[in-house]
């Protein structure tokens, strides 16, 4: 066919189909439910070797960053696809924090700071984790004057991992070795993604972009995770329901599969539809920020307003459908929960997506 | 194998020969029609090329760049979307040229004769008797919500052949003649004060068996036929942003400050955001059959748009506020094409509760998602090793 658009490409390219089959493959191996459920209660989440072995060894970590800033050149449309295999299986990795949000933060300054540049090159090899030291509620909307410019920030994702932490203060944005920052972990409803409380001292760090700039890139860089976490939330909801499926399928009461009882075909069906509405909302989002289309966030708001309910629904489901099952430590039902419900308030709630595509397409509020 | 290259020549010979600014609109159907770029698909000398489906784009493009008319595919969906695809599978080469050229061309219009009083959902449970008389059947029976039967010339029908075997065995296909004596069309009112379905009674008519599509007894089989492409006929078209219904609520909104609230505000962007959904959803539907990797997401789009036009229409009426409160009108009348987005508010809130029942209830629906696209058990079933004349009515 010679007929090309500008439209969107919705589908999954052969390279995004065999970069998908290698994480999951990756993760099957390394990460499983049972290793997990071992380790959520330890003092790290995180599987040792994992992240070397995903961010550097297959170089998903660099998937945002050009090839001369060190990075594979690739776009969010890959980025997105590593997302919902560590959405499938509730990876506890700090891809979304360090390789997505930290990322793109710093691309936007690439271009003018060597500072940024440098630490830019450190993220695409896996070898260094940075986090962007905001809530992991903060929301891409937020103009910077409410964003917290105190010494202390809250509810930071990843910051335990983190080699370098991005602060944001009044006169810029600094990058902050760990080793001069106070990280105290606090205890997260999602076991998968820890939360710290971390402390920086005024003048610590190397200052890589003034305020005006710095505002520009954080904005970027929420806006991008906000996208992207769309496609996690797809493939924890593509996970919800297959396990469903798969466990109503064999479970039997009443002398009969619990899964061929009506009212439960229904509810899985409707989920389905569901979960192909949030493919289609995520791969859009995702396509628009590889692409800079100028509808990107209009379309990151619409996935991030679909996409996250859809999660939550779908864990919602799934740990119901299970009866007493879904209420045990042992299966991993409730990790996924855990993890969607938190993925819904992350980068911005429904609500306020929802309050931007009021803006965007002319809808207002009352008067 | 014809290319893109080749169609786009095809369709420039076509309009330079046929000039649609001075050719009768049929005249110009029926020459697109023998030229083989009505549906690219389908086979030389009827109405295609045997080429690639997803080539048609490239004729339709060409064709609308330069103003010529279409075969209004609205007013002939039955036709275009279910008996010719049955007829092209099932018919003989003689009734493939006599049906298919004039469907296309809209001169003869069809509609469908499947579901019955006593079964709907149930469809298989169909209780209109053929019976073989030399080289004619003669079909007895009632039909109902048929659209178009008032201005259809042929209908595909589906008819019970063989009462003492299970109900899904003893069903045989037809092609039947609306002007047969024995065929009594009556309007059926909606909910909407309209007719456009209607009741028909079939009493003594007469099919000759070269009008028999598919062997006897094989009737459900070939209905799969007609019912899968019913349900994956949508795809074909690019939505725009706003396209369906949530437009017109959007474009209420707008104009009408007044008639603002926080509680509808908050409905309509949720709305809003399900129908955008809808849209993307349509198109990564399109892009798959383009790139011939055709998936089951078109059974979500029914039941998506069935649910949102639903919903929306609903609250649409709710912001009219008072004006919500009347109706346009109740006069009955019998429209040639039914419009889901026209007239007014009060008349898509009714007219929508349809869009869950026609074309397979949102309830069998999610049955069929669950069990084939899902792989869940199916219900245990008390039918299927029953004759039909025994199962319980």
């Amino acid at each position: 066919m010679t007929e090309r658009t500008a439209q969107s490409d919705l589908l999954y390219s052969e390279t995004e189909d065999d970069l998908r089959a290698a994480v999951r493959s990756l993760l099957t191996d390394r990460a499983g439910h049972q290793e997990l459920l071992g380790r959520i209660e330890s003092d790290s989440p995180y599987v040792p070797g994992l992240w070397k072995a995903l961010a550097g060894d297959m170089g998903a970590a660099g998937l945002l960053v050009p090839e001369k800033l060190g990075g594979q050149g690739a776009s969010h449309r890959e980025a997105a696809v590593v997302l919902e295999e560590l959405g499938r299986a509730v990876t506890p990795a700090p891809y979304l924090t360090s390789a997505v949000v930290a990322t793109e933060t710093l691309l936007a300054l690439a271009g003018e700071s060597t500072p940024a540049a440098e630490l830019l090159s450190g993220l695409a090899s896996g070898r260094t984790v940075a986090v962007l030291a905001v809530p992991l509620s903060a929301s891409p909307y937020a103009e910077p004057s409410e964003r917290s410019t105190a010494s202390t920030v809250t509810g930071v994702a990843d910051a335990g991992a983190a080699d370098v932490l991005l602060v944001s203060r009044a006169d810029g944005l600094y990058a902050v070795p760990a080793g001069e920052a106070t990280v105290e972990p606090q205890i997260p409803l999602d076991l998968t993604r820890p939360l710290a409380r971390v402390t920086t001292e005024a003048g610590s760090g190397t200052l890589l972009a003034g305020p005006d700039a710095a505002a520009a890139a954080i904005r970027r860089g929420l806006l991008a995770g906000a996208g992207l976490l769309a496609s996690e939330q797809l493939g924890l909801a593509e996970w919800c329901l297959e396990e469903t499926v798969r466990h109503t399928r064999e479970r039997h009461q009443f002398n009969r599969p619990v899964g061929s009882f009506q009212a439960l075909k229904h509810r899985m069906a409707q989920l389905w539809l569901d979960v192909v509405g949030a493919r289609a909302a995520a791969r859009a989002a995702a396509d628009a920020l590889a692409t800079g289309s100028p509808d990107a966030p209009l379309t990151v708001a619409v996935a991030q307003a679909y996409c996250s309910k859809v999660a939550v629904r779908a864990a919602e489901e799934c740990v119901q459908l299970h009866g007493g099952i879904g209420m045990t430590w042992e299966h991993p039902a409730h990790i996924a929960l855990k993890r969607a419900k938190s993925d819904q308030l992350a980068l911005g709630s429904a609500g306020r997506h929802q309050d931007a595509i009021a803006a965007l397409v002319d809808l207002p509020a009352p008067a | 194998m014809t290319d893109a290259e080749e169609l786009r020549s095809l369709t420039r010979q076509l309009l330079a020969d046929h000039p649609p600014a001075t050719t009768d609109r049929t005249d110009f159907l029926r020459a697109r029609f023998d030229a083989g770029l009505a549906w690219v698909h389908y086979p030389v000398g009827l109405g295609g090329l045997d080429a690639p489906r997803a080539l048609q784009a490239v004729v339709d493009t060409e064709l609308a760049a330069a103003g010529a008319p279409d075969n209004d595919p609205r007013r002939i969906g039955i036709g275009l979307g279910m008996a010719a695809p049955t007829l092209l599978a099932y018919g003989s080469d003689e009734v493939k040229r006599r049906f298919l050229r004039p469907l296309w061309v809209g001169e003869e219009v069809w509609c469908q004769l499947f579901s019955e009083p006593g079964a709907g959902s149930d469809l298989a449970a169909l209780g209109t008797r053929a019976v073989r008389d030399g080289g004619d059947w003669v079909v007895d029976g009632q039909k109902v919500w048929t659209s178009s039967a008032h201005v259809a010339r042929w209908a595909i029908l589906i008819a019970r052949t063989d009462p003492d075997v299970p109900k899904h065995r003893g069903i045989t296909y037809f092609v039947c003649d609306m002007t047969d004596p024995g065929v009594e069309v009556r309007p059926l009112r909606q909910i909407t004060g309209e007719a456009e379905f209607n009741e028909v009674f079939l009493t003594g008519v007469r099919i000759p068996d070269a009008h028999r599509l598919g062997e006897t007894g094989d009737g459900w089989r070939v209905a799969q036929t007609t019912l899968m492409n019913e349900r994956v006929s949508i795809g074909g078209a690019r939505i725009p942003r706003e396209g369906g219904m949530i437009g017109k609520a959007a474009t209420t909104w707008r104009e009408r400050p007044e008639l603002r609230t926080h509680d509808l505000h908050r409905r309509l962007l949720d709305l809003w955001v399900d129908a955008e959904v809808a849209r993307l959803t349509g198109e990564r539907l399109r892009q798959q059959l383009v790139a011939g990797q055709p998936g089951p997401e078109g059974s979500a789009m029914k039941l998506g748009f069935a649910r949102l036009n639903q919903a929306i229409s609903g609250l649409e009426v709710e912001l009219l506020g008072e004006e919500g409160l009347l109706y346009g009108e109740w006069e009955m009348r019998r429209p040639e094409l039914v419009d889901f987005t026209g007239r007014d508010a009060g008349y898509r809130y009714l007219r929508s509760k349809g869009n869950s029942i026609e074309g397979g209830t949102t309830e069998v629906l999610l049955n069929i998602v669950a069990e084939r696209v899902l792989g869940l058990p199916s219900e245990p079933r008390n039918d299927k090793d029953v004759a039909w004349k025994d199962l319980s009515r």
